[in-house]
């Protein structure tokens, strides 16, 4: 029941090498164990994106990935993306277009949001809209989160 | 209402623009403090082996695995537990007649629910304690349950509580003039409508969680609780666990979304406080979403039978309706689980000159999860009926809706006055708002390109809905039924030695931006810039007592007792400045952190350019913290001032708002597409708009969901069926439009700040516009839908197509 693996990995750009339960998800050990709690849990089915996070420059659910998968892995959480600054004006404009409520399901969102403007995708709402549709929101209504990512997509653009 | 009038035009008042959250930055660094988040050193965590059956008698549970278990600390059964816990009865003596027997946090001899806690598993790890769960057998000798509403009451149920004598909790009716008669009557057309609403729930990305410490050394229990109501559950944890009130601490940090979810008793949060306390060790609870699923409270699940009066003129001449209510097997503590009928018998129709009026509700018992308040608690039920029936009527007489409505709306100008039910409402301004909304939706053009598309073969639909919404609630809500819910709040304001203020409220914060308004209102009314307010909410050790935020409170009332501390606090500090300055009180004021005289920059509280500083705040507090020797003798400087407000006279503050939804609907598929949503909406004073706007559209987003989506379905015994988040469907990104909204502002005269609430507004109001537009977009086909979720297969259905 209780048996471990250990592995070695980066988060957030630091090294661990460290044991593992193999039955623990990713994202369970990156907030128990790293006491990283900025990914969030709210489903652990992989439905409602509230743990998505960079696992190798791809955006995952950390709940259908076991810890012990991200052996030699480079991990990036919502931690890291404020520490080293990526994504600023992403968050910038989640603060400005009042793009989170409760915060809850934001690192997730942010996350696919950063992969849809990293991956260069257009300012257009419903194809905004179509890419953000992995992530819950129970607050906002999604409105304020597609003009945040449309306002950076558009700022991006001019600079 | 005394206070400082001048407050809204003093340069420096934030009150009326969206700044931004402040806290936001800390939500989007991934540093948000939720109560998984917290981990304590020698945690324990609980797991809870539930109910597998609807009904049922326990014979047998089997623990002796489960605790031999390796990592197992505890194992509790419900009887366990009877002699740590306090049974509670979720009745209210103003709901006269309501009845639900004693509950306990996990069940005792009867199983009522599907999902109802049995055993709890208290271990080193979550891991560990399901494991052990697991291990735990358990024989129950299965009862006939009740699941249908409908067929509750007949004679030959089951009855689930046979003390009763039948499955009735709660019945009322009320009756306004002569709706006989006037049904009788042979000028006017009646119309009859049968609506549906089913079992929806909230769905928190956040589940329900606990983190519960005790310190036997001082008999102290620290819960930290995703929640909205602190000092309630302070009240409810002293009472049931046998503590003095003062040896609890509640403290709610950030609230992943609650929306009246997390303001109820649940058994396994009472659960795992009896269990921290009993091992004297901290033990962690987060429901998992299949049990937020199961137990987080769901809401509707109404039958509506109505009817409708109007003469050929489009005057309402009677409303009438039975609505059928099914709670699960009690009443949820402490709020009941009758509120939201009450509300039913009382809103339906509000907006409307009303005279001829009958409603009857009946609450009956069923076995499934309990059902109790949720985000705009009765409104949709109540805006789908009467707007749903006056818009049918308008379409057998042939008038328009928008004319309809100008017929029937009580006019903006004849404030105060009163419901058919005797609830007072004043500053409302119906009319206004849906002059408003006809414009900003261009709603002639829109319904003439409509009856081109028709003849295209495209239906496409408009419906509408004149609402009300309650706020701001005043002690008649609960306090007067004897519920420790307080309906006043406090807010003490501090001056720090740098210069700062420090606001601690009893009003919480789930996200909708109560700490940003209460800086906001501080900032501006005292006179220091945004960036020197710090706010601290949802502790009940630290902030002033009070209710927390929950009926559209948080703004309209701890907003208020914000302003008047700022006020009290300035008055208090300018008399310091004065002895210090030499100067008088009237002379002074404090614009952007420090004392000018007045009149320096043109006066009034200007603080123009040419505003001579006399001395900044800093200066004054160190004085007064530690350079006393300097101050009179005979002064004694407060530099911390307190205020409480509640709502007096009336029983709440009532908001209004017109709303419009388009749709167009497949006939095929029976897919709708929501193409626009527009609300106009008077929550009184607007505080912060993009805040404001946040919540309206949020909350019409949540109304979608009730509306098309959103349903627990169970099975005939009692099974949920769609207890996941794949199942359980709620609007996502890609379905949902985009929502104009427009303000009127028509303050409340019942405080200085003049803001009502506006959390529920949306969720409240749409389902009716949209069941309008979808019946719009059918009525050429001969078909009609007044059952929610409007899914498509029920779309189908009305079309007679399966
Ligand atoms: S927690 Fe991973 S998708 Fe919901
Ligand atoms: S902000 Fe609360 S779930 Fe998105």
């Amino acid at each position: 029941m209780q048996e471990t693996r250990t592995i070695s990995l980066s988060v957030n750009g630091e090294p661990s090498t460290i044991a593992v339960p193999v039955r623990q998800n990713l994202v369970d050990f990156l907030r128990d164990t790293l006491g990283l709690t900025g990914s969030h849990v709210g489903c652990e089915h992989g439905v409602c994106g509230a743990c998505t996070l960079e696992v190798n420059g791809a955006m995952v659910r950390g709940c259908l990935m076991l810890a012990v998968q991200a052996d030699g892995a480079e991990v990036i959480t919502v931690e890291g993306l404020a520490d080293s600054g990526r994504g600023a004006d992403l968050r910038q404009a989640f603060i400005d277009r009042n793009a989170l409520q409760c915060g809850f399901c934001t690192p997730g969102m942010l996350a696919s949001a950063l992969e849809y403007v990293e991956r260069g995708g257009s300012s257009e709402r419903s194809a905004i809209r179509e890419h953000l549709s992995g992530n819950y929101c129970r607050c906002t209504g999604y409105q304020s989160v597609v003009d945040a990512v449309c306002d950076v997509i558009d700022g991006r653009a001019q600079s | 209402m005394t206070g400082p009038l001048t407050i809204f035009d003093r340069p420096n008042s934030h009150i009326g623009k969206s700044v931004p959250r402040p806290d936001a930055n800390r939500l989007l660094q991934g540093r948000g403090k939720f109560v998984d988040d917290i981990q304590l050193p020698r945690m324990l965590h609980a797991a809870f082996v539930r109910s597998p059956v609807a009904h049922g008698r326990i014979e047998n549970m089997d623990v002796s695995q489960a605790r031999a278990f390796p990592g197992v600390m505890a194992v509790y059964t419900g009887a366990d537990l009877v002699a740590h816990v306090e049974p509670y009865v979720g009745v209210l003596d103003h709901l006269a007649g309501l009845r639900s027997p004693p509950q306990m946090p996990m069940a005792v001899d009867v199983v009522r629910w599907t999902g109802e806690p049995l055993v709890m598993v208290v271990a080193t790890s979550r891991a560990i304690a399901e494991d052990a769960a697991a291990l735990i057998e358990v024989e129950i000798d299965e009862l006939p349950p009740v699941t249908d509403m409908e067929r509750a009451l007949d004679v030959d149920a089951p009855v689930i509580h046979e003390q009763y004598g039948s499955n009735l909790a709660w019945e009322r009716t009320v009756e306004a003039g002569d709706p006989d008669a006037a049904f009788a009557r042979a000028d006017v057309t009646v119309v009859e409508r049968q609506f549906r609403f089913g079992r929806h729930t909230g769905v928190t990305l956040e589940s329900r969680a606990a983190v519960v410490e005790y310190d036997p050394s001082e008999n102290m229990l620290t819960f930290w609780y995703s929640g909205q109501a602190p000092h309630m559950m302070q009240f409810i944890l002293a009472k049931h666990l046998g503590l003095p009130e003062e040896n609890v601490r509640v403290v709610s940090q950030d609230v992943g979304g609650s929306f009246g979810i997390k303001i109820h008793t649940y058994g396994d949060e009472i659960a795992t406080a009896a269990a921290a306390r009993i091992l004297g060790r901290p033990v962690k609870f987060v429901a998992d979403r299949l049990e937020s699923f199961l137990t987080d409270i769901h809401a509707r699940d109404h039958v509506v039978d109505g009817r409708i009066a109007v003469t050929a003129d489009g005057k309402i001449a009677a409303l009438a309706f039975e609505d059928i209510t099914g709670i699960g097997p009690y009443s949820m503590y402490p709020r009941t689980s009758a509120i939201e009928a009450n509300q039913v018998l009382n809103l339906t129709g509000a907006a409307y000159t009303l005279e001829n009026y009958r409603a009857r509700a009946r609450v009956v018992f069923q076995n499934k999860n309990l059902m109790s308040q949720y985000r705009a608690v009765g409104h949709p039920i109540a805006m789908v009926v009467a707007d749903g029936l006056l818009e049918d009527a308008a379409h057998e007489i042939g008038m328009d809706v928008v004319e309809i409505r100008r017929r029937n709306l009580i006019r903006d100008d004849a404030y105060p006055s009163t419901t058919a039910t005797g609830l007072k409402l004043d500053d409302l301004s119906h009319h206004k708002t849906l002059d408003r909304l006809v414009a900003v939706m261009d709603y002639d053009a829109r319904r003439a390109e409509h009856a081109h598309l028709r003849d295209a073969g495209i239906y496409r639909g408009i419906g509408l809905v004149s609402m009300v919404e309650i706020t701001n609630p005043s002690p008649m809500f609960y306090g007067i039924g004897g519920a420790p819910i307080a309906s006043q709040d406090g807010t003490t304001i501090r001056l720090e030695a740098g210069g700062a203020i420090h606001v601690s409220s009893s009003v919480t914060e789930q996200g909708q931006g109560t700490n940003t308004i209460l800086a906001q209102i501080a900032a501006g009314v005292f006179g220091v810039a945004m960036d020197r307010v710090k706010v601290t909410t949802g502790d009940t050790r630290s902030t002033p007592y009070g209710g927390g935020t929950w009926a559209s409170r948080g703004a309209g009332i701890g907003g208020e007792a914000t302003l008047q501390a700022a006020f009290a606090l300035k008055q208090q500090v300018l008399v310091v400045a004065a002895t210090i300055l030499q100067s008088s009180p009237d002379g002074l004021d404090i614009v952007d952190g420090q004392i000018v005289d007045i009149g320096s920059d043109g006066g009034g509280g200007g603080g123009g350019k040419s505003a001579s500083v006399r001395m900044s705040l800093s200066d004054l507090a160190r004085t007064v913290y530690y350079r006393g020797n300097e101050l009179p003798s005979d002064l004694t400087p407060e530099l911390i001032a307190t205020r409480h407000y509640r709502v007096t006279d009336v029983p709440f503050v009532f908001t209004n708002a017109a709303m419009a939804a388009e749709v167009e609907v497949d006939p095929d598929t029976g897919f709708v597409k929501i193409l626009n949503f527009w609300a106009v909406e008077d929550c009184g004073r607007v505080i912060n708009p993009d805040l404001v706007d946040g919540q309206i559209r949020g909350g019409v987003v949540q109304g979608i969901g009730g509306a098309f989506y959103e349903e627990c379905l169970y099975s005939e015994d009692g099974q949920l069926e769609n207890a996941t988040m794949a199942d359980y469907l709620v609007p996502m990104a890609f379905e949902m439009p985009d929502i104009i909204v427009e303000h009127v502002e028509t303050p409340t005269r019942t405080s200085v700040l003049g803001a009502k609430g506006a959390g529920e507004a949306g969720t409240g109001g749409s389902p009716a516009a949209l069941m309008n537009a979808v019946n719009d977009a059918l009525r050429p086909l001969g078909a009609s839908i007044h059952q929610m979720p409007m899914t498509p297969e029920r779309i189908l259905k009305a079309l007679g197509t399966v």
